[in-house]
Order: C-alpha cells, then sequence, then structure tokens
C-alpha cells in the first residue's frame, strides 16, 4: 500500500517523482497542440462556474436578454445581500456547521480509535471482521432508510440534527476506518514498544503515539466527511421538517423549488454562496484533499 | 489460549466496540428489519401488516418502477463509460509533462466541489430553454444547419442526456485519482519501450492501460454503485417530480417517493432489496470480466 505512505512522506518525495517522469522532453508542436486541448477544455470546465457568478451580479432585467449579456453592467453586489435575506442563510449555515462539525469530530474520532483495534493490535479473529466491516461498504443506503427513520421517529428524533451527526460517532464510515487503518499499518512498530516499555497503555500509545503521527491521514478524514456533510442532500430531506433547521443543501433546494417565477440572479448568487466556502476550503488544503483522493482510488 | 492473547483480543474488541454498537444498530438490525417491513404493509404510522410477497410481486406489474429501472440503467450504460474515458484522456494529457498540470488540474477538478443541489441549479439556468447560455452558443452552430438545440430538461428524449452532461462536468475527481495512478507508474517501462521504438498509442495500450487497470476497476465498480443510486440531481431539477413524463424518474427517486411521499415504506423496502441485489450482481459482472485483465502489480 505504497499510497498510504506517500501522505506521510510530504510533498517532497512527489514533486521528485513528477519531475523524474517528466525526463523526456516534449517537442514543441506537440506540447502546443496539449496546451490547445488542456485550455479549451479549462475553459469548457470553468464557464459554468464564471456563468454562475456572471448572473449573480446581474440586474434581473439583464438575465433575460439574448443574446446574453456576458459581463454584468452595473455590476449589482446587493444581489448577494438579497440572496441572503430571501433563504436565511446565515441560519442554513448555522445548521450545516453545527452538523459538520459534530459529524467529523465523531468521524475522527471513532474510526481511528475503531482503525487501531483493527491494525495494531494483534487479535485472533480480527481480519475476518475486518472483512465484514468492509463488506458493509457495499450496503446501499436505501436499503436501511425505511428501518433508520422508523427508528429516529420512535425515538422523536426526526426534525432534529441527531441523525444526521450520531451515527459518526460509531464508526460508521467503513470507508474511513479503510483508510486510516492503512495507513496507521505503515507506522513503524518499534514505536509501540518503546512506549509500552515506558508503561504506556494501548490507549495512551494511541493517543500519544498513533494520532499525532497521523495528522495527515486524520485531515483527509475529516476533509472528507466535512465535504460530505456540506453536500448532503438525501439525508436532511428524510430527516428534517421545519424549515429553520434545513441545511444550506436543502435549503437552497426548497428556495428554488417555491419560487414560481425564480430570479435566477438570486438563486446564483445563493449558490455562489453555497459553493464558495467548498473552493476556499479546497485551496487551502489543496495538498491534503489531493492525496487524500489519489489514495482513496488506489486501494487494491 | 494464553493470557497475552485473551488480553490482545479485549483489547482489540474494546477499541473496535464504537464500529460494533454500530454496526449492530446501522447496518445489522435496519437490514433485518428492512427486510421483514419489504414483506410487509408498513405506513410507519401504524405498526408493520405482514402480506408476504404481495410487495415484490406488485413490484414486477408495477410500470413506474420498470421505467425507473430503464432510466437508471440508460444512465449508468452512458455516463460510467463515457466519465471513465474522458477522465482517463485528461489524466493522460495531464501527464505529458506540459508546464502549469496543476493549475489544469485544479481546474478540471474544481466543478466536482460544487455541492449538487448547487450544480442541478446552475445547470437549470445554463440549459433554460428561452435565456439559457448553452442554446445560446448551441444555436449559433445549428441554426445555419437548419437545425435547433434541443429543450433540454422540458423534452422526454434530452432530459437524461442533459443529466449525463451535468454529471460529466463533474469528472475532474476521476482525474485526480487517474492521474495519481499514472505518476506511479515506473518511467523505466516507458524507456525501455522508446528502445523498442513503441510508439505512443502502444505505450498507453500495453503498458499505461493494464497499469492503471486496478484504478480503473475500482472506479468503475464505485461509479457503477453510485450510478445506481442517483437521486438528488433529478429530484433538484424536477422537485422530485421525475418529469417531463416520467422521463427523469430514478430508481431511489421512486423509492424515496414510495417511502415518504406516498408513506408505503413496506413497498420502498421492496424495492431496496431489489437493487441491493442488482448491485451485489452487477458488481460481480464487473469483477468477473474484469479478472483476466485487471493487473495487479507488486
Amino acid at each position: 500500500m505504497g499510497d498510504s505512505r506517500n501522505i506521510a512522506s510530504d510533498g517532497v518525495k512527489r514533486r521528485k517523482t513528477r519531475t523524474a517522469s517528466h525526463a523526456n522532453q516534449l517537442s514543441w508542436p506537440r506540447a502546443l497542440a496539449i496546451h490547445a486541448v488542456l485550455v479549451a477544455g479549462s475553459l469548457l470546465f470553468l464557464f459554468p462556474l464564471v456563468w454562475m457568478i456572471s448572473t449573480a451580479l446581474k440586474p434581473i432585467d439583464q438575465t433575460m436578454v439574448m443574446p446574453p449579456r456576458w459581463i454584468p453592467d452595473p455590476v449589482q453586489w446587493e444581489n448577494f445581500w438579497q440572496a441572503v435575506n430571501y433563504i436565511p442563510f446565515f441560519a442554513y449555515a448555522r445548521n450545516t456547521l453545527t452538523i459538520a462539525i459534530l459529524g467529523t469530530l465523531g468521524t475522527v474520532l471513532s474510526s481511528s480509535v475503531v482503525a487501531y483495534g483493527f491494525s495494531r493490535i494483534e487479535w485472533k479473529g480480527r481480519d475476518i471482521v475486518f472483512l465484514v466491516l468492509l463488506a458493509t461498504m457495499m450496503v446501499p443506503f436505501p436499503v436501511t432508510m425505511v428501518p433508520l427513520y422508523a427508528v429516529f421517529r420512535k425515538l422523536h428524533w426526526i426534525g432534529t440534527f441527531r441523525p444526521l451527526w450520531l451515527p459518526a460517532w460509531f464508526g460508521a464510515s467503513a470507508f474511513n476506518v479503510f483508510l486510516l487503518r492503512q495507513f496507521f499499518l505503515t507506522i513503524p512498530r518499534d514505536f509501540d514498544d518503546a512506549a509500552r516499555i515506558d508503561g504506556c497503555s494501548e490507549f495512551g500509545i494511541y493517543r500519544r503515539v498513533v494520532l499525532p503521527l497521523s495528522r495527515p491521514a486524520l485531515a483527509v478524514v475529516a476533509l472528507f466527511h466535512f465535504m460530505y456533510c456540506w453536500n448532503d442532500f438525501l439525508g436532511p430531506l428524510i430527516y428534517l421538517i421545519d424549515q429553520d433547521t434545513f441545511t444550506l443543501a436543502l435549503g437552497l433546494q426548497f428556495f428554488q423549488s417555491r419560487q414560481g417565477g425564480t430570479p435566477w440572479n438570486l438563486l446564483m448568487a445563493a449558490s455562489t454562496l453555497v459553493v464558495t466556502p467548498i473552493i476556499v476550503l479546497f485551496f487551502f488544503t489543496q495538498r491534503t484533499f489531493i492525496q487524500g483522493i489519489a489514495m482513496s482510488g488506489l486501494k487494491g | 489460549m494464553t493470557s497475552r492473547e485473551m488480553r490482545s483480543i479485549r483489547n482489540g474488541l474494546l477499541f473496535i466496540s464504537p464500529w460494533i454498537a454500530g454496526f449492530a444498530a446501522f447496518t445489522i438490525y435496519p437490514l433485518a428489519a428492512s427486510f421483514y417491513y419489504s414483506l410487509c404493509d408498513y405506513s410507519v404510522l401504524k405498526p408493520p401488516v405482514f402480506v408476504g410477497g404481495a410487495n415484490y410481486h406488485e413490484l414486477l406489474t408495477d410500470p413506474v418502477l420498470w421505467k425507473s429501472l430503464y432510466n437508471t440503467m440508460y444512465f449508468a450504460v452512458f455516463f460510467l463509460p463515457l466519465a471513465t474515458l474522458l477522465a482517463i484522456v485528461l489524466a493522460l494529457l495531464l501527464n505529458t509533462g506540459v508546464r502549469g498540470m496543476t493549475i489544469y488540474r485544479t481546474i478540471f477538478f474544481l466543478p466536482s466541489l460544487t455541492p449538487l443541489v448547487a450544480l442541478g441549479i446552475l445547470w437549470m439556468w445554463m440549459l433554460n430553454g428561452e435565456y439559457g447560455v448553452v442554446n445560446y452558443v448551441l444555436n449559433m452552430v445549428l441554426n445555419p444547419l437548419g437545425l435547433q438545440a434541443p429543450i433540454w430538461l422540458q423534452s422526454t428524449a434530452w432530459s437524461k442526456p442533459a443529466i449525463i452532461l451535468m454529471s460529466l462536468w463533474g469528472v475532474g475527481h476521476a482525474v485526480v485519482i487517474y492521474l495519481a495512478g499514472l505518476q506511479d507508474i515506473p518511467k523505466q517501462l516507458y524507456e525501455a519501450a522508446d528502445l523498442d521504438g513503441a510508439r505512443w498509442f502502444s505505450k498507453v495500450r500495453h503498458i499505461t492501460i493494464p497499469l492503471l487497470s486496478p484504478a480503473i476497476f475500482f472506479n468503475v465498480v464505485m461509479g457503477l454503485i453510485s450510478a445506481l443510486q442517483v437521486f438528488a440531481l433529478p429530484y433538484v431539477l424536477t422537485d422530485g417530480t421525475g418529469g417531463p413524463a416520467r422521463s427523469t424518474t430514478f430508481y431511489t427517486m421512486y423509492l424515496y417517493n414510495s417511502a415518504f411521499r406516498y408513506l408505503r415504506m413496506g413497498y420502498a423496502c421492496a424495492m431496496a432489496w431489489i437493487l441491493f441485489l442488482i448491485i451485489l450482481a452487477l458488481t460481480l459482472l464487473v469483477y468477473r470480466m474484469s479478472r483476466k485483465r485487471v493487473h495487479y502489480g507488486g
């Protein structure tokens, strides 16, 4: 599992291999052709986001003209302010953050403890139990959806945030356990033994040795779960009832479907506000992000 | 068993105990209950009433179910190969050693960060029949040829291609995975091929694709599982109606509506089990088909 090790070895090694793999220089006509294709592709991929922002800044009458107006004139910044009031943006953002933070905390703590039990301790039957854990990844959510709803309903949790973050505290994400286990397996055993000689308990080794050494992998898990909560639509749709408990994703959909003649400029402003935090987060954590995805996709 | 072995079993179980509790509560119990409910008439408001195989029997003759299954398969059959091909081509281009690779990679990746709800709303606007920018550009090309751009989400023929198009926009995630896989291929293999005078295409065919095959396999399986569960996008685009004329009623959406709009929870559970079986069967099929072709290196 070389991929999980890459994460630890900081960007240095990666950068080296990259330059190495590019040793054979491209001839300039070929380089030009490749750039041409990539630039064209980039424009296609970027355009929708640009169009979203452009529409978000237009007065309403400029959204409904043909040929379309590419650059808003005047630039109507108030749209964002209006959109924030149209959908109770800050309330929805607070709801989303509450769920995301509680869930992320639970995911990081529970999946790291569980992954420790599956990687750093040798015990009889461990690998069979781990296979069971992997098998749970195959179960599609719709299969467990109705009974879970029924249970949460009995507990009077429907309409609260609990169904959305509580499962994360019980290692509910098999994938994260898998990811962390792979990483823990790469940490040398000698560290544990040294700590054990110093009188460290098993939990002490987890907390003082393994966790501090696993920060990059924990960051990946935290980041992915946070993203998942930010984007999740089906969960909030099922469990949340009152409009003031909605998350951003659910609120945005509600706002969009409720309007008869939808003001597209405000919808685009609201969408921009939902997308931006994720993009900002990405730019701050780019390395963790890219390596995390690379790691998650190359198992096997 | 020695006391040391006992102690390590105790410690191991202690560490995985959160998962054991979660597994019982959020997987085993719901699985069992879901299967039982699938044999019941159940509205969640009243206790379930056992009806045997009635739900499954009804599924066989439910035209909406077959329609939703068709729509879902349509999506998977077109989206998966297109997405895989596009992602691999982009990753190959990025791995040629062009300058600015990380910038291009970021650009291709950004759209995949867009939450599905926002993505759906954005594309509804882009594909709008009247003021949509996509059709404005398309008509500039098509009108001189005497053709007209489709009305996308308002048309039964084009609503699914529209959803496929939107989903392809988020292909950047797979590009990052494939690119990482490409960067792990030892460069010596290409040098050896160069010495033998291999052309670019045959290097891709005989070195790159075989060594990338584990990543491709993994992505195709995961893509298949999620393609069969498409929900958020069509739900947002149609406010859960799956129109026009049920052309975007996907399997999971019909399942959701059965459970939470029509309160036919038992029926929805039966649908869910069928979905589970379909996913298992297709995954097995992909596994069988790929066993000889997927190359696991050292």
